[in-house]
């Protein structure tokens, strides 16, 4: 096998993007689709932490602004689940429905 | 990391993504979610990101995925019905999915910084963690606490959101 080099990387993080895009397209209940758009999140973390690792600097270390990037990243998206849940809560209690194709009006 | 390991995880973390996508039950849906992030908590190990690593455990595989099981079980969701895709959603995605990956092969071909090796690191042992914080509490500390006001707001708006009486 050859070496890996960071296009390997880059490529994973694509191909895992591109899924979750497909899944909230494809999908028609909105926690799948919620989930699928964690999926993208997680894409582009890997991709972070790739170009940190790749890019090591004059003192021999990896790059770790990306790292704490991809820490402000998962804080951030793990208070955004909190929200979407409660909201996707919410909404189930109004409507008995968690298909997106059953929510076609903004007020109710 | 060693090529053989980089594909092994690599490819279970994809094959767990497109059943995240196809499974028709949401709790399996959640459960392949979580071996995906497993993977992707490994190869972030491969890549020296220790810290980044046991966050990515702690707080995607665990927590967040214990937030959406407990609200699948919650809403008591059943396995979809309506099996049939929307056709134009079906060719929409697929679409703009290909599109994107091909024109992802195509930016990385022309990117010659793409195709170096893994570059040697200039320490024998890394303290990962102690580097992380250093560089998020001497250059990060304004967007650090802005976040810890993120997520109180975050937390008394789920607080509000999930009362009975919505006005």
């Amino acid at each position: 096998m050859q070496t890996l080099t960071l296009n390997h990387y880059l490529l994973a993080s694509g191909l895992l993007f591109s899924l979750g895009f497909a899944g909230v397209m494809l999908r028609r209940n909105i926690i799948t689709i919620f989930m699928c758009l964690e999926l993208m999140l997680n894409a582009a973390n890997l991709s972070l932490v790739a170009f940190s690792r790749f890019h090591v600097g004059a003192d021999g270390l990896p790059n770790y602004n990306a790292q704490v990037l991809v820490f402000f990243i998962i804080t951030v998206a793990a208070a955004e689940v909190a929200v979407g849940l409660a909201v996707i809560v919410a909404l189930y209690r109004a409507r008995q429905t968690t298909h997106v194709e059953d929510l076609q009006s903004l007020k109710f | 990391m060693s090529p053989v390991l980089f594909w092994a995880f690599t490819l279970l973390m994809l094959a767990f993504g497109v059943s995240v996508v196809l499974n028709r039950n949401p709790v399996a849906s959640a459960l392949s979610l979580v071996g995906s992030f497993l993977c992707l908590a490994a190869l972030f190990v491969g890549l020296d990101a220790f810290f980044i690593g046991v966050i990515q455990v702690l707080v995607y595989a665990g927590a967040v995925m214990v937030l959406f099981l407990f609200i699948i079980m919650l809403l008591d969701l059943k396995a979809e019905q309506r099996r049939r895709f929307n056709p134009v959603a079906l060719i929409g995605g697929a679409a703009v999915s290909g599109a994107f990956v091909a024109f992802l092969l195509h930016v990385l071909k022309s990117f010659p910084a793409g195709s170096q090796a893994f570059p040697n690191l200039g320490v024998e042992r890394l303290d990962d963690v102690r580097l992380v914080g250093f560089a998020l509490f001497n250059n990060f500390n304004l967007p650090f606490q802005t976040v810890g006001v993120l997520v109180l707001v975050a937390s008394i708006g789920v607080v509000v959101l999930s009362r009975r009486e919505l006005k």
